[in-house]
Order: structure tokens, then sequence, then C-alpha cells
């Protein structure tokens, strides 16, 4: 028989765990539900819309009565429970319905502060927490009535905002010399509090409220010094306390909440809450995306999977009032072990503050521009060094030269068929459609629906703010550590990590070992663990054709229509007339249609079958000639110029410098591509410093660069440090190569990838740290032992074509 | 009754991989998966017509080799959230030989 799960508030957080449950285990439990409001599952935060007649509350409901009818869950509502009955595991409702749990779920959210101040029981005082708050504001607003607002915070100014949208006069009344305190510095209050006032809101600051008049309705109300005014609804909105009536007095641990675990089980194993009646490691939370968090480690408790564990969340604030931005996260005040970067434009409206602790984000706080919220919000929760781009962070990450959507910086000002994502071809009008139908959350979501954001990635910021200004709340719960993908909760480390811990050395051994929930894995991990493999047994790890992307598994790039372009090697840019004649051969043999010279001084063959592939190949070798990788995850081009031999300028002979690195680094495999280039002076000519590793000579030597990057996100490199021989040009390379193998995540490049270990770290490991810098060079060096065979010599054998080859049938009988 | 064709043996299709059989001008994908099931498929991506016989085979799907759009082998639907489908052909494999029948069983489009 199945055990018996019960869930007591159907809420956000409550009804989120059981739809993460159902994803991972969907006949384990009997479920049933119990909810005190009449209704099924609503999305809170929504309110303030619907407040403001923006939306309507049919438009705010996630999960209608027919989702629980089609999971098989049984459903109370309007039934508040009432007692908890542990030694016969059983929960009681106020009208005496009763069930039995094997375990149980607390989810009971908040509930309003209401100040024990005479008149609060007055009709037209409300608190704004459900529908039936809201219900009651509405039935009462009236154009040109009077509303008066106690409390400044978030709720106080969404509601203020609303009751004003719907043509009340409105007051806030603020106990404190400063709006949203928790929220913002005194900087951005005064600008918040202007902008407001400026749309008619009114404000009372340092003011306590003493009683609120009236007989049976409100009229008015006093406060401490005398001053009474009239009014026609009270809101209070002057906190909330975490629900943990219920839990106490079934004698379960609460201290401002209900306390639980990493587990998220209450001090009664078989009981389990998540939510804002939550108290985890002293911190209670009232945001939804710490709670999606909560839901998701409840969850796979429950399903017994026993491996996630809530870790506590850095949460960030937003207001939803139209056209208001401000966003706020960690601590923005600072003290005397912290510096501040400050960025002030009065005239445009603008305030950006960023508190810095150890290069490392310890706090933002923004006003009038908040499109790079997300990305301040993932450097301070990565704890990435900040030191290199210090500079700029002020700016923005747009700043550093994305393509692909425009240039657009606010959503608020984008026009309905305005591209979003420039590869997919994705207007705003059709992620906002596809969210608002599909009843979409996440940016991941978001993505698998509409495709938007699910390509080069540079719109992922815009995506995430048209998902905030959609939805209302910030959805896009990224959770700290993100699993490899779907198939599996572990992340590319905790993966590698093990790969090395239980000398795992094949693809199944891997999936066996980390109990994987798929057969064999999906096309995003299966050629990420394969390098993984490679990278850490180079001896004994056989590659796994077959989990490889068709580029790498037939060297060639696949193009739109099914066919293949071929890019030999060209050392360095430079051809021989023979080279060059057995190309042209190669192109007239082949039919070639479309001969090109690439972005990276090559030349590509465009159009080829893939039965032709191996005779091109064959063709090419005799000429002296070998596969450009011009398809893998591994080194690409080495771009140079003419240096000393030639130019007038030249310092020192860059190409041959080219040609000597590109022969010793060829053919290793690396988490994404690496393209590295040699200028024979600081003019430049081979863009050195926008490449992976990059080398510009000087009179006195070289210097050497990384973590460059063109394409979607432009980054110029990091200067490594300077060196004198050509031996230590070669050492760093390879050195930086083999750290690059083996830290970065499969499909990170340099430029992220430094971002995200910070500069400083690879700089000690390489330059300062001598003996680890050998290390890393004599490891790089034994691992292209194996890996500079030239792959399509290898696959020019007989036995190796089949694959290559159609078979042709016919379907009349012979 | 059904008119089987002998494409090829099973030995011929890797693992976690596929073939291209061309009948009579029409190419289908011959998938094999790890546990050594094999299914057909119309070798067009309902996306762009990209090849789906040169996609990464998982389970009883295969990945796109173009864009990443995911196919059950099964039904030859793409996986929610994404839509379309490609034609399904039956498939025998005795004896270690594979055969298939060049009626489509969900035709698909066309
Ligand atoms: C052939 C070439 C274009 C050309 O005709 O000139 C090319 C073609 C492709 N590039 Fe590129 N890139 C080519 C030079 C570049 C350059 C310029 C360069 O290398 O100097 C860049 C910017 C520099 C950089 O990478 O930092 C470039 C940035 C990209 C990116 C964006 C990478 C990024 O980090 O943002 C992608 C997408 C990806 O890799 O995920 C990409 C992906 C592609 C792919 C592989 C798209 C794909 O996945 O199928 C294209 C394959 C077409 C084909 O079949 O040949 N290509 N690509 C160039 C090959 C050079 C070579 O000889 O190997
Ligand atoms: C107007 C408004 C705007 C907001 N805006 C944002 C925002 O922009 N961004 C953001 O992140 N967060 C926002 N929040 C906060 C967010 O809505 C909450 O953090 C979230 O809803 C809490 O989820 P929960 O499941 O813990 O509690 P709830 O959603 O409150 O669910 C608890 C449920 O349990 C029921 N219950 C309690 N006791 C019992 C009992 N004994 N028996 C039966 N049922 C019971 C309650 O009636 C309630 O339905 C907003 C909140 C409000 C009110
Ligand atoms: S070659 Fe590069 S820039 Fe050109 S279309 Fe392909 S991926 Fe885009
Ligand atoms: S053609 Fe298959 S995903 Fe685009």
């Amino acid at each position: 028989m199945k055990e018996k799960l019960v869930l007591v508030g159907n809420g956000m957080a409550g009804v989120r765990t059981l739809e993460e449950l159902l994803k991972i285990s969907p006949d384990m439990y009997d479920i049933t539900v119990f909810g005190d409001e009449p209704h099924g599952n609503y999305n809170r935060i929504l309110l303030s819309p619907v407040l403001a007649g923006e939306k309507k509350i049919d438009g705010i409901m996630l999960n209608e009565e027919q989702w629980y009818e089609e999971n098989g869950i049984k459903l109370h509502t309007g039934k508040a429970v009432v007692k908890i009955d542990r030694r016969n595991r059983a929960v009681i409702a106020e009208d005496g319905t009763t069930e039995n749990y094997d375990r149980l779920l607390l989810a009971t959210g908040s509930n309003s502060i209401i100040l024990p101040l005479p008149g609060n029981d007055l009709h037209g005082v409300v608190t704004f927490r459900n529908i039936r708050d809201v219900q009651t504001m509405l039935e009462i607003s009236e154009p040109h009535k009077q509303a008066l607002i106690i409390g400044g915070g978030l709720l106080g100014l969404e509601a203020a905002y609303a009751l004003k949208q719907q043509g009340m006069y409105v007051t806030v009344v603020h106990l404190m010399d400063s709006l949203m305190e928790r929220q913002l510095d005194s900087e951005a209050a005064a600008m918040l509090k202007q902008t407001l006032e400026k749309r008619g809101i009114q404000f009372l600051m340092e003011t306590s409220t003493e009683a609120f008049l009236g007989e049976e309705k409100v009229r008015g109300v006093r406060f401490k010094g005398g001053l009474e005014i009239a009014t026609d609804m009270v809101v209070m909105a002057v906190g909330i306390r975490p629900n943990t009536d219920l839990a106490k007095a079934a004698n379960i641990y609460c201290e401002r909440g209900i306390v639980v675990s990493d587990t998220m089980q209450t001090y009664d194993g078989r009981i389990y809450s998540v939510g804002e009646c939550v108290q985890h490691k002293g911190q209670v939370y009232g945001l939804v995306a710490p709670l999606f968090e909560q839901a998701k480690v409840c969850a796979n408790q429950l399903a017994q999977l026993g491996h996630a564990f809530y870790q506590g969340s850095t949460t960030f604030s937003k207001l939803k009032v139209t056209g208001v931005e401000l966003f706020s996260t960690g601590d923005f005040i600072g003290d005397e072990t912290t510096e501040e970067i400050v960025m002030k434009d009065l005239s445009k409206g603008v305030y950006k503050k960023i508190v810095l602790k150890e290069n490392r984000i310890h706090g933002v706080v923004m006003f009038g521009d908040t499109v790079d919220g997300a990305w301040y919000y993932q450097l301070l929760r990565d704890q990435t060094d900040i030191s290199h781009m210090r500079d700029q962070l002020l700016h923005g990450q747009a700043h550093l030269g994305d393509s692909g959507h425009g240039g657009a910086k606010s959503v608020a000002e984008m026009s309905d068929d305005m591209e979003v994502c420039g590869c997919n071809g994705v207007c705003k009008k059709d992620v906002v459609d596809a969210i608002t139908s599909k009843g979409l959350f996440t940016l991941d979501d978001v993505r698998s629906h509409t495709k938007a954001s699910s390509s080069c990635g540079s719109c992922t910021g815009l995506v995430e703010q048209i998902l905030t200004f959609t939805l209302g709340g910030d959805y896009s719960e990224a959770p700290k550590v993100k699993p490899l993908c779907k198939c599996t909760d572990y992340t590319h480390n905790e993966i590698r990590q093990t790969i090395k811990s239980q000398r795992l050395i094949s693809i199944r051994a891997v999936m066996d070992y980390l109990e994987y929930r798929t057969p064999d894995g999906c096309h995003v991990c299966r050629p990420a663990i394969n390098y993984y493999l490679i990278a850490a047994w180079p001896d004994v790890a056989e590659d796994d054709p077959q989990s490889r992307f068709i580029n790498e598994r037939v060297h060639a790039n696949i193009q739109k229509d099914g066919t293949y372009s071929v890019i030999p090697r060209i050392w360095g840019g430079l051809v021989t007339p023979k080279e060059l004649r057995a190309i042209a051969d190669a192109a007239d043999k082949f039919q070639v249609s479309t001969v090109k010279i690439t972005g990276g001084q090559r030349i590509s063959l465009l159009g080829l079958k893939k039965n032709e592939l191996p005779e091109v190949w064959s063709d090419l070798n005799q000429a002296g000639m070998i596969s450009g990788y011009a398809y893998g995850k591994s080194l690409r081009t080495v771009k140079t110029c003419v240096g000393k031999e030639w130019c007038r300028f030249g310092t020192q002979d860059s190409t041959s410098m080219g040609v000597k690195l590109e022969k010793l680094t060829c053919g290793s495999w690396m988490p994404h591509k690496f393209k590295m280039a040699v200028s024979g002076c600081p003019r430049n000519c081979a863009e050195a410093t926008i490449k992976d590793f990059g080398v510009v000579a000087v009179e006195s030597g070289w210097e050497l660069h990384i973590g460059g990057n063109a394409g979607v996100k432009i980054r110029a490199t990091d200067l490594l440090c300077k060196v004198d021989t050509d031996e230590e040009v070669i050492e760093y390379c390879c050195a930086f190569i083999q750290l690059y193998r083996e830290d970065a995540h499969y499909l990170e490049r340099t430029a992220p990838w430094i971002e995200r270990v910070g500069f400083s770290s690879v700089k000690q490991k390489i330059v300062e740290d001598a003996n680890n810098r050998k290390a890393l060079f004599d490891r790089f060096t034994e691992s292209q032992k194996r890996a500079q065979e030239d792959p399509w010599a290898k696959h020019t054998g007989k036995d190796s074509q089949r694959e290559f080859v159609t078979v042709e049938r016919s379907s009349v009988h012979d | 009754m059904t008119d089987w064709i002998e494409v090829c043996d099973l030995e011929d299709i890797p693992q976690l991989g596929a073939r291209v059989v061309r009948i009579d001008n029409d190419d289908i994908a011959v998938f094999r998966t790890s546990q050594d099931e094999v299914f057909a498929l119309r070798d067009r991506c309902p996306h762009k017509e990209g090849p789906l016989s040169q996609g990464i085979v998982h389970g009883n799907r295969v990945t796109c080799p173009l864009h990443n759009l995911v196919m059950d082998l099964t039904s030859g639907e793409a996986v929610a959230p994404d839509e379309g489908c490609a034609a399904v052909y039956p498939v025998k494999v005795e004896a270690g030989c594979v055969s298939i029948a060049f009626t489509p069983s969900t035709p698909c489009g066309a």
C-alpha cells in the first residue's frame, strides 16, 4: 500500500513541493491537501497587479481543482487544520475532517501583522495577503476616495501604487525616515520617494499610528502627536510573521519559524516543512525564489532520494510598480571592511552602488537602471573575483560587447515585435505569450518552449527581465549549484571529482555509480562525461564516438542541408603552392561548389557528402595536410602576422612562434574550442588580445595574454605576464591549456571560466607557482602523446568507412 | 501483408548510433539503442529537415544534430515542449538481420 502524504497549506511553497515530487516520483504517495482558503492554488505575488486592475483573479490561478483531480490528490479547500495528533499520525480540521499521514508537510505560510491598536477591527481596515483581502479592498475602493497605507515597505508601496491606479487618493504612513529601509539605502530610498510623489502618492514619514477612528466603518486615523486624517480605507502592511500556530500547538520545535534541518525536516522526522513558516539556520524567508529551492530539496527527500540538501539562499528584492526599477541584494550598506563603487546621475534618475569586500561583490543597490541586476546577483552568489573588471563593473555586462539583440536594455521600452533572440528569431511578444498562455515560470521553461536564449545565450538577461516583467515577481530561481543536465542531480564538479576519486573510466561506470535517472544520459551529459574521462585518464579512457556531436564523430562540420565542410590545418596561416594545388584538386574532383577563406586564416571546402569525406581526407593527407579540427572542442586556429621576418615594425618571429605553438597543442581535446594568436608587435595585427591565449611580441620578449573571446560576448584578454624566451612561451601556453582542461566545465570557454574562478587564481597557479606550472606542462605533454594522431588518417581505413556509407535498397523485389 | 526489405545486419549499425538506408530515393534512419532495439524513422527532422540519423542516441530518443530537437524513436513524435513528427517504419530483427517495411506505421505528414 502507498504511504500517505498530507500537506497543510495550499499555498505557493507547499504545492510547488508536490509538483516537484510528482515530477520525480509520481506514484509514491497518496496525497491529501488542506487549504483554508476556498480556492485552488494561486500566485500570491500577482495579487498586486490584481489590486491595480491589471490582472483578473482567474489569471493568477496556478493549479485549479482539476489539476488535483488529474494527479489523484484529495483536496480539502476552505478547511483550516486545527490540530496535529502526532501519536496517531493524524491531522484534524475545524469541521472535524480527519486524515491520517505517514508523512506530513507543513506549509502554512505567514500571517500579516495586525497592529494592536483601538479600532483595528473596523470595516475598511484590511491587510494585504490573500484573495479575500484584495476583494475587500476592491469593493471599498472608488475613485476620489482616500486610502491610507500603513507601512512603506515592499508590500505597502505595491498596495499604494495599485490603489492609486484605481483612482484613489493615497497616503503612505511610515514609521522610519526612509522607505523600504531593509531593501534600500537612503539615497535610493529618497529617489524612490520622489518618483512615487511625482505619481501622486503622498507620504507621512516618521509617523506612528495611535488609533483607527469610526463606528462600524473606518472614517479616519489618529497619529501620535494628535494629527488626525480622514480616510475610507486603511491597509496595514507592517510586516508578516511566520505562521507557526499549528506546529507550536503540536509541540514541534519552533523559534521565529518552524525549525527545520537541511533536509527540510522538523524535529519530528515524519513532519517536513517548507515556505515562509520555516526557519532554517536562523533565517526565515519572505520571497518565493528561496521557497522554491526548499520545495525542490523537500521533494527530493520525500521521494527518498536523499541527496539534495538545503543550504540557505541569498535573495534579492524588486518592486512591482510599473516604470519604477529598483533592485537590491546582499549587504548594500557595508562597514569598515568594505569598499563601495557608486554612480549617481540625478537627471537620468539612475543610482547604482556596489559594495565590495576583498574584490568580491558583497551587496548591490540600484535605482532607475536595473538591467544588470541578474548579473551582479550571479557574481555575488558565485563570489566571483571581480578585480579584473572592476573598472567596467558599474557600466554593466552589455557594455562588454554582446551581439544579437540590437543592444536593447530595457524591456519596458521594447515594442512587441522587437527581436529578443537573434539566433532563433523570437520576438518579445512570443516570449510574453508563451509565459502567459503556457504558465511558464523559469528561464529554463522559456528556453524550452520558445527557444529564446537557448542558443548563444546573449539575450539571457533580457529574457529574465521579460519573465519578471510579465509575471511580476522573479522566478528565475537559478539554483546555486546547477546539475549537469536533467539526467542527474550532480554538478559538473561533482561528476569530475567522482571520476577521479572512484577511478571511473567509462561513461557506463559513471552513470551506474551516480545512479543515473535515464538509461544512457542525453546529448548534454554524454559528451561532457566523455570529455571528463579523456581528460582525467588520457592513457586508459576510451573515446566514445557515439557520445560525440556529429561534427567530432565525422571530423567535419555538418551544414544546414546535411552536407559537410572540410577545413585542413593551415599552420599559422602559412600555405605552400603544393597545398593550395591539392585543395584546388580536391575541390575539382568532388565538385565543391563553394571554396571559402574562413575567418580564421584557413580554407574551407563546403558541401561535401558524408560518404565522400574519407576520400577527401585521403587526398589532402597525401599532400601533407591534416584535419584542422574546425569542428572540435579543441585547438582551432593560431592566427599569426608576418612579424619580424618581413614587417618593418616586427620585434620577434611571430609566424614561427605561431606554427610552433600550433604543432605542439593541436589535437588536444578541451572543454570548448580554443583559439590562439601571435602578433609581432603591439600593433597586434593577429588580434591576440581577443584570443583564449594570445601572444604579443615586444622588443624584450613576449607578452602572454589569456581569456579573450570574440563571438557572442566580446572579452579582451587579461595580461598574464611577460616572458623572455621562446621556451617559456611554450611552457606557459601548455600549462595554461592544461589548467583549463582540468578545471573548466565542458562547453565553458576560457573567458567565462576565468570570470568564474577569478583571474588571480589562474595567475597564481601558472605564474607564481613555478612547480605547479611545470607539473601542468608535464601532464599536458603526457596527454598529447595519444592525442596527436590525425583523425583523418585514422578514419580512412576500410573498416571505419562503413558508417559513412548509405545503404541503398529498392522497394521493388528483385 | 507487409513487404519486408532486408537492409543490413544488426552489427552494421553502431550501438547508440544509426545507419542511413535509402529506399527509392527516400532516406530512412535506422537506429540501434544501447539495449539493441532497432527503430526506423524518416531521416528528416520536423524542425528544419536535419538528418536525424546523425544525432546522438539516448534511451529511445535521438537529438537532432542541427538544433537539438529531441525525437522519440518509438512514436516519431518530438518530445515536449517541442512539436512535430517524423514517419515511423516497422522494423524486425531476425537472426541478426534487420528488415524494415517501406510503409510507415505512423505516416506523419507525408
Ligand atoms: C568557418 C567559420 C566561418 C567562416 O566561414 O569564416 C566559422 C563557422 C562556424 N562557427 Fe565560428 N567560424 C569561424 C570563425 C569564428 C571566429 C573568428 C576567429 O576564429 O578568428 C569567431 C569569433 C572568435 C572567437 O571564437 O572567440 C567565431 C565564433 C563562433 C561562435 C561563438 C563562440 C563564442 O565563444 O561566443 C560559435 C558558437 C559556438 O562555438 O558555440 C561558432 C560556431 C561556428 C559553427 C561551428 C556553427 C556550428 O555550430 O555549426 C560554424 C560552422 C560552419 C561550418 O560548418 O564551417 N563560431 N567563429 C570560421 C572558421 C575558422 C576556422 O578556420 O576554423
Ligand atoms: C501582495 C503580495 C506581493 C508579493 N510579491 C512578491 C514578489 O514580488 N516576489 C516574491 O518573491 N514574493 C512576493 N510575495 C511573497 C510571496 O507571495 C510569499 O513568499 C509566498 O506566497 C509564500 O509561500 P508559502 O507557501 O510559504 O505561503 P502562502 O502562499 O501564504 O501559503 C500558505 C497557505 O497555507 C494556508 N494555511 C495556513 N494555515 C493553515 C491551516 N492551519 N490549515 C489550512 N491551511 C492553512 C494559508 O491560508 C495559505 O493559503 C508577495 C506577497 C504578497 C502578499
Ligand atoms: S558561420 Fe558563424 S556567424 Fe556565420 S552563420 Fe554560422 S555560426 Fe553564425
Ligand atoms: S533541424 Fe532538427 S532541430 Fe533544427
